[in-house]
């Protein structure tokens, strides 16, 4: 058994590198890894189809201001720019893990309930007196164990991550609904539901949108210039040779899932506060956005390929889009359609680059064999 | 299988591989009967209990709820099965429903008099559209179908948002006929109860025995394999979801009926119920195993949960975490019986020599 997957490690080594960047972050975990201006300079000639899509990122970005400038007037002021923030902030932060998740070839649909789970402790704490940092950091802590126990779930027991998820997101919002009910809490201290009202000292940004940007430099940075980072990618393009390459695994998968459910709960915090209301249903819908801004960024749901500025991107695009149709009236219970119809446009458009690529090489196949058979 | 591989060899050995095979047969039939008979047992104990504890559980009135309750679910559950034993996934039928069954209840306060066959033809006709679409999509551009249709489930349900707005259909609007498929019954049993029981038996026996309901299981195995020993997968992966979605749009017709009241939000929601009472019923997710009569009694099993919850008072709030608990639990479970079943029958092969 082991010599014979041992075996097919280098014969599927070759197979990984085709994909633009895997192969780059393949290699930079060998033990000796080269001197890092090489390791740049390969990686980058390596991105070149990532970058088309990050060009094509930024066309639909500007297309998008001018499209939300031309139908309002109310777009470029300082109350939307607070207000952008306001209502994406959390999708924007929850975007963050679910790209590496993604990227390491799994999926965290939990996050959503997390993020509901985590509102309706802060509400049913605070109305049992406790004091509000003691709240957060119980909170915070909580969260992170219920990643973790996705990540145990997905990594111990070896069960695919998209139908484990599929049962927390039930699970966990089940709880929520248990410690809540259909209660509302909403005596939050001043202090602390002023972020949803004000934006952040000396800027126009809303806390939760400086909180992202704060924790896209850490992640941008922990993907792209760690061995942690590398050790993702090469996760999600194959899991056995990164493992046969040394890494390990299920340990840094658990790790994935856990940020993903701290992140989860700190998103929970800022809602609940940005809202003034502790809800069960706190969030509800919220993962396939997150999904779908994730996708739409340029990473592979099958794994190993993805970048954070394309990420960061896509949340502009987002973000614009949805508040420029919601300037215009659109009807606000639709508004899922954006993020569905942006999801299907981002899993369709490499499809029609693939299915042109397949056409060409059809067509190059046709006429090699012609001309083979014209010479026989 | 191995009979297949073998006529080249002597008489003796083909014998000989043949029984080795078709006691691994038994195996896994008597497997996956054990897995099913386990969801009837959880049933029948948690029944017991609940009577126990509170006799009122099974009185008659309870039962006709919880049957004419669990036809909607168990008629989705037969869609879905077909989809996620090819493995894939269906989330968009609560949307669908949502859809159709507004449209559907709507044509009856445009044209008061309309045979009611019509109408569950025009619910058919736009869950086999929608369908159609997720097919299309995840069987051409290969894309996973859970990105596929969580994207419809949106789209499709913001396709009603905008048709609907805040409109409504109310009961009064709908004629007695139709409202009355889902209160007739015979001796104390829904009809309607009937026949989706009916539909699923011969859903049933159509996975079991015909070759393209086979097919679907060989992709769900292993798609590469099944599309190298020459299965149209495309094809059938398409036609699953066609079906699926041809089901959710018969049950939009059924829910407006059972309901009367339809506005936007229309079957919110049922896609996780319906996943979840597919997957505790012993379809795996991962696709390849399972049955309609396992994801019927799925689905039945979680109703008779939300009603045991609601005659033993205690919240409905506790109703998702308990399906969420259950869901899970029914995927390790599949898990660890899959592992098993496969180092025994690895056991078996090797000490038969094939």
């Amino acid at each position: 058994m082991e010599p014979e997957l041992l075996s097919i490690a280098p014969a599927v080594e070759p197979v990984t590198v085709a994909p633009p960047d895997q192969g780059a972050a393949g290699q930079g975990t060998t033990p000796a890894p080269p001197a890092p201006s090489e390791r740049g300079r390969r990686g980058g000639s390596g991105y070149g189809n990532l970058a088309r899509w990050e060009s094509g990122l930024v066309v639909a970005l500007i297309a998008t201001v001018v499209m939300a400038v031309s139908l309002s007037t109310h777009f470029m002021t300082r109350a939307n720019i607070l207000n952008l923030g306001l209502t994406n902030g959390e999708v924007a932060i929850m975007a963050l893990p679910m790209m590496l998740i993604i990227i390491a070839g799994e999926i965290d649909l939990s996050i959503q309930s997390t993020l509901a789970l985590s509102s309706s402790l802060i509400g049913y704490l605070w109305a049992h007196g406790w004091a509000m940092p003691v709240i957060i950091v119980t909170v915070l802590v909580l969260g992170t164990l219920l990643g973790a126990f996705n990540g145990v779930l997905v990594t111990r027991l070896g069960l695919p991550s998209l139908a484990v998820t599929i049962g927390t997101l039930t699970l966990y919002a089940g709880i929520a609904e248990i410690i809540l009910g259909s209660n509302i809490i909403s005596n939050f201290p001043a202090g602390y539901t002023t972020i949803g009202v004000n934006p952040f000292p000396h800027t126009d940004l809303s806390y939760s949108a400086v909180i992202f940007i704060l924790l896209a430099i850490v992640f941008g940075f922990v993907l792209h210039f760690t061995p942690f980072g590398r050790a993702i990618f090469a996760i999600g393009a194959n899991k056995e040779a990164a493992l046969y390459a040394g890494i390990r695994v299920k340990r840094i998968k658990t790790v994935l899932f856990a940020i993903s459910g701290l992140i989860g709960a700190l998103a929970g915090i800022l809602l609940t506060f940005e809202l003034s209301t502790a809800e069960s249903n706190n969030g509800s819908g919220f993962v396939l956005s997150v999904v779908a801004i994730v996708l739409l960024g340029g990473v592979s749901i099958f794994g190993g390929k993805g970048s954070l500025i394309g990420v960061v991107l896509a949340v502009l695009v987002f973000a614009g889009l949805q508040n420029a149709l919601l300037l215009t009236n659109f009807p606000e219970s639709a508004s899922g359609t954006i993020p569905g119809g942006l999801l299907l446009v981002a899993v369709l458009v490499p499809y029609m680059g693939e299915l042109l690529r397949r056409g060409r090489r059809a067509l190059a196949r046709r006429l090699a064999t012609g001309s083979q058979e014209g010479g026989r | 299988m191995s009979g297949s591989i073998a006529p080249a060899g002597p008489k003796g050995e083909d014998l000989a591989g043949e029984a080795a095979a078709s006691r691994s047969q038994q195996l896994v039939d008597f497997v996956f009967r054990v897995r099913e008979l386990g969801i009837v047992a959880v049933l029948v104990v948690f029944a017991a209990v609940t009577t126990a504890i509170e006799p009122r559980f099974l009185n008659d009135q309870n039962i006709k709820f919880i049957l004419s309750d669990t036809t909607i679910y168990a008629l989705l559950a037969v869609g879905e099965t077909m989809v996620v034993i090819s493995r894939n996934v269906d989330l968009s039928v609560g949307s669908v429903l949502g859809l159709s069954a507004y449209l559907s209840a709507h044509m009856f306060s445009q044209f008061h008099d309309l045979p009611i066959f019509v109408v569950f033809l025009a619910g058919l006709a736009i869950g086999l559209a929608c369908g159609a679409f997720n097919g299309a999509i995840v069987a051409l551009a290969r894309v996973p179908s859970l990105v596929v249709t969580l994207a419809t489930l949106y789209i499709i349900r913001g396709l009603d948002v905008v048709i609907v707005g805040g409109n409504m259909v109310v009961a009064s609007t709908l004629p007695n006929s139709f409202i009355g498929i889902t209160t007739a019954s015979i001796v104390g049993v829904p009809v309607l109860f009937l026949i989706i029981a009916a539909f699923v038996v011969g859903a049933a026996y159509y996975l079991r025995s015909f070759r393209s309901g086979r097919e679907l299981y060989a992709i769900g195995s292993n798609p590469d394999a099944a599309r190298l020993a020459g299965i149209p997968t495309g094809r059938r992966v398409f036609t699953a979801f066609v079906v699926s979605g041809g089901i959710a749009g018969l049950a939009g017709v059924l829910w407006a009926a059972t309901y009367g009241t339809i506005d936007s939000t229309a079957g919110t929601g049922y896609e996780l119920q319906v996943v979840a009472g597919v997957v505790v019923g012993g379809v795996a997710i991962f696709g390849g195993s399972g049955t309609v009569v396992g994801a019927a009694i799925g689905a039945l099993l979680l109703q008779t949960i939300t009603t045991a919850l609601n005659v033993l008072g205690i919240s409905a709030f506790w109703e998702q975490a308990i399906a969420g608990a259950l869901l899970l639990l029914a995927i390790a479970l599949d898990r660890g019986i899959t592992v098993r079943l496969t180092a025994a029958l690895r056991k078996r092969n090797l000490r038969y020599g094939t």
